[in-house]
């Protein structure tokens, strides 16, 4: 009987989502930088739009992660991610948060707010072993 | 909160994998459960307890 994980129903729909959500944001980061590369970059409006169309699958791998929660059977294993996620979300808020004052204060360069996802996926690396220390 | 879990899985001798795949749910959360590290939900202390036959406060108790 398969039961989650590992790997379970759950987690392999998870790497599939996030596969495709990668490969996507990857063909779609390219494109947009083609096109604001290009000697008549777009303007107003469509440039608006092009502009967010990167974030979108970046939205889509938050989105894989809450049906991970949702679809994992397993209540263990669903409090075990749940604990991950806010220890990756603490440790993010907690980062950026000294960041914005260090910019303020002239210490560090700025950084762009999607730095904030980038990090909080690294985070979620580091959240797992401290979530299941013990677990 | 204390369980009997182990001493009745040892009964029948059944491994942790054993009883996880009976409960549909991970070794690690059965390990879990065995060790006192986490209380399980009222449905899957049923699910538990059906499988053993018992009352489910003939398994898990809350006096120290």
């Amino acid at each position: 009987m398969q039961c989650d994980p590992p790997p379970g129903p759950a987690i392999r729909a998870y790497t599939r989502r996030l596969f495709i959500s990668m490969t996507i944001y990857a063909a779609v980061l390219i494109a947009v930088i083609k096109l604001f590369q290009q000697p008549h970059p777009p303007t107003g409006l469509v440039a608006i739009l092009l502009a967010t169309f990167p974030a979108f699958p970046i939205i889509g791998v938050f989105w894989a992660i809450a049906r991970l929660i949702v679809e994992t059977t397993d209540e263990y294993q669903r409090l075990l991610f749940v604990k991950q996620i806010l220890i990756a979300t603490a440790l993010t808020l907690s980062i950026a948060t000294v960041w914005g004052f260090l910019e303020n204060f002239g210490q560090v360069p700025h950084a762009e707010a999607f730095y904030v996802s980038i990090l909080w996926f690294a985070m979620l690396g580091v959240g797992a072993p401290v979530a299941r220390w013990r677990a | 909160m204390k369980n009997s879990l182990k001493v009745l899985r040892a009964e029948r001798n059944w491994s942790q994998s054993d009883l996880a795949d009976k409960l549909q749910v991970s070794r690690q959360s059965v390990n879990a459960i065995e060790t006192g590290r986490y209380d399980p939900s009222l449905p899957l202390a049923f699910r538990i307890a059906r499988l053993f036959e018992l009352p489910v406060e003939a398994i898990f108790s809350d006096e120290a």
